[in-house]
């Protein structure tokens, strides 16, 4: 808090002063001259109470679960070498660093990948919406592209790119893991982004198509300002739930074993020392990055409309 | 008109209504009354809150101030079971709102096998005679798009009928149906009244207004802008706003 108490107070006038009735603001009731009668005044004050009383019986339960789960775990017979081998607290600290600058890379990573998924899955998404036999190639590479990385494990996709690709020994081609990996990642997860994209294209109502195209708009044009943009919004949710799975599965490209990511680097001092925390440490750095993201991904679907569309039902 | 001496009340009370989105108020102190077997017709324009009084009826939505009376008991009162009370209060809307999923008769026999547990067969007894009596027997298998809007509608009003409401509530039954498709909705309503249902019918025909109602209630201002019989409040209206609005409407030839 480097704010003052007198800036505060200034800035709470300023926000109240001007306007008596602040639009947006759910709380304040319009200014005309409404008092909430006695009833009302009752009616609140028991909803107040009913919340106050749900909030702290799922305090106190969530307290009184919580307890149980640790007393459980810390009176198993393998407590004191579990916590050793898992939650070396001073060790955990001293890999850190190392830990969170590889996930550093993984982030780096993930971002590169997702731009590349999302530009590779509209297209193959776009392309599957062609219609006419002309575009019958277009369209069937789009769905065989879409079924053979969709069926194939991520792993799979990895190991023979990122040993396959160099082994070829062709001199125009990047040798560089990192980049192999990249592009198993690209491949993978835009087969899957593709048919998220494709579910929305196909969610917007044909009328707004027939709309689009009496206007004079070619397929292109339509797509592009008309049924991509509605497309995207209602998928936003999805996307961003894929773009969370993505920054975790980063970490599998430690198997190529020279990109020195979270997953790696936690792996190396594990080697060494037969202790376990390093991978501790790893996951919970990622359930850092992954938790606003998800957060986030509540927030816009929330904003949709997704829950409480309905009113108060 | 209200018989408040007489040993049963209205069996809707409205008194001082408020409900306000945001900075928006739509209903500012409403008040009103439908005794049983009575049907109130909510006139007025677009936004003058009638929606919003029917939805605040089947508390589905929260108010802001004011109370609503449902044969004798508070309905306002937060500790009223919601899922209970609109048991006892049908509701239809303009859209239809019926579940595409479901068959006909499955939409029907929903409510009442999953709340009030009637077994299967009972329910599905009770469906079919609802939907003769709106004239859909043969239907009842048909999915909601094979249906006409008309059709549609019919089977969403037998839909809340079934659950036997003490009061029914229709939000622009007719507004979202073809010209032609309006008369069987309108005449299944009027049969309804005919029969003894206490209902409240927001609409824009004025014509049903003339015929069914047994009071005519104009919305403005958040309030009830004139209450009163039909031939009074649409021939002979007091209210200014009253007559600007029939006017308008009688300008577009729909009076």
């Amino acid at each position: 808090m480097t704010l003052g108490g007198g800036d505060l107070g200034d800035l709470g006038e300023f926000m109240a002063a001007p306007d008596p009735a602040p639009a947006g603001d759910t709380g304040s009731a319009p200014d005309d001259g409404w008092t909430p009668s006695p009833i009302e005044m009752g009616r609140r004050a028991y909803r107040q109470r009913r919340t106050r009383r749900s909030v702290i019986i799922a305090s106190v339960s969530t307290v009184v679960l919580l307890t149980a789960v640790v007393l459980v775990v810390i009176n198993t017979p393998g407590w004191p070498q579990f916590r050793k081998k898992f939650f070396d607290l001073s060790y955990g600290w001293q890999v850190l660093p190392d830990i969170a600058e590889g996930l550093w890379l993984n982030i780096r990573l993930a971002v590169v990948c997702e731009i590349g998924i999302l530009v590779l899955a509209l297209t193959v998404a776009l392309l599957r919406t062609l219609r006419g036999p002309v575009f019958f190639p277009l369209r069937a590479a789009a769905i065989a592209y879409t079924d053979l990385f969709r069926g194939l494990p991520l792993i799979l996709v990895l190991l023979l790119l990122g040993f396959g690709m160099p082994s070829l020994k062709l001199e125009w081609l990047p040798r560089s893991a990192l980049f192999w990996g990249c592009v198993a990642l690209i491949l993978t997860y835009a087969a899957y982004v593709s048919e998220v994209l494709r579910a929305g294209i196909e969610s917007v109502h044909p009328s707004q198509r027939a709309a689009a195209r009496s206007l004079g708009l070619s397929h292109a044009k339509t797509m592009r300002f008309v049924v991509v943009p509605q497309a995207v919004r209602r998928v936003l949710p999805p996307l961003l739930n894929d773009l969370v799975a993505l920054i975790k599965d980063t970490g599998l490209i430690s198997v190529l074993g020279v990109i020195y990511d979270a997953v790696l680097n936690a792996q190396i001092e594990t080697a060494d020392t037969f202790n376990y925390t390093p991978y501790v440490v790893a996951g919970l750095l990622f359930v850092l990055i992954t938790v606003p993201l998800t957060r986030l991904t509540d927030w816009v679907a929330r904003r949709q409309g997704w829950t409480g569309g309905g009113g108060h039902v | 008109m209200s018989p408040h001496a007489d040993a049963p009340g209205p069996l809707l009370q409205v008194e001082h209504l408020r409900k306000s989105y945001g900075p928006a108020v739509v209903l500012r102190d409403l008040t009103l009354e439908v005794a049983q077997h009575e049907c109130l017709v909510l006139i007025g324009a677009s936004g003058s809150g009638k929606s919003t009084l029917l939805r605040c009826l089947n508390l589905l939505e929260v108010v802001d101030d004011g109370t609503i009376t449902l044969d004798g008991a508070d309905i306002t009162d937060p500790r009223v079971d919601a899922d209970e009370l609109r048991t006892k209060v049908g509701i239809v809307f303009q859209s239809f709102n019926l579940f595409p999923h479901m068959s006909v008769l499955d939409n029907i026999t929903l409510a009442p096998r999953r709340v009030h547990r009637v077994a299967r067969v009972q329910a599905e007894i009770d469906a079919m005679a609802m939907l003769d009596r709106v004239g859909l027997a043969e239907k009842a298998r048909s999915r909601p798009d094979e249906l006409s809007g008309g059709q549609q509608q019919r089977v969403a009003i037998a839909r809340a009928l079934v659950n036997r409401p003490l009061l029914m509530l229709f939000d622009e039954v007719t507004s979202a149906l073809d010209p032609e498709l309006v008369g069987e909705v309108l005449g299944l309503l009027a049969e309804l009244k005919a029969e003894g249902m206490t209902m409240v019918v927001a609409t824009h025909e004025m014509g049903f207004a003339r015929q069914v109602a047994d009071q005519v209630a104009f919305l403005a201002d958040g309030v009830v802008a004139e209450l009163g019989p039909p031939e009074q409040v649409l021939g002979d209206p007091v209210d200014p706003r009253t007559q600007r609005f029939l006017r308008r409407i009688i300008d577009a030839g729909r009076l």
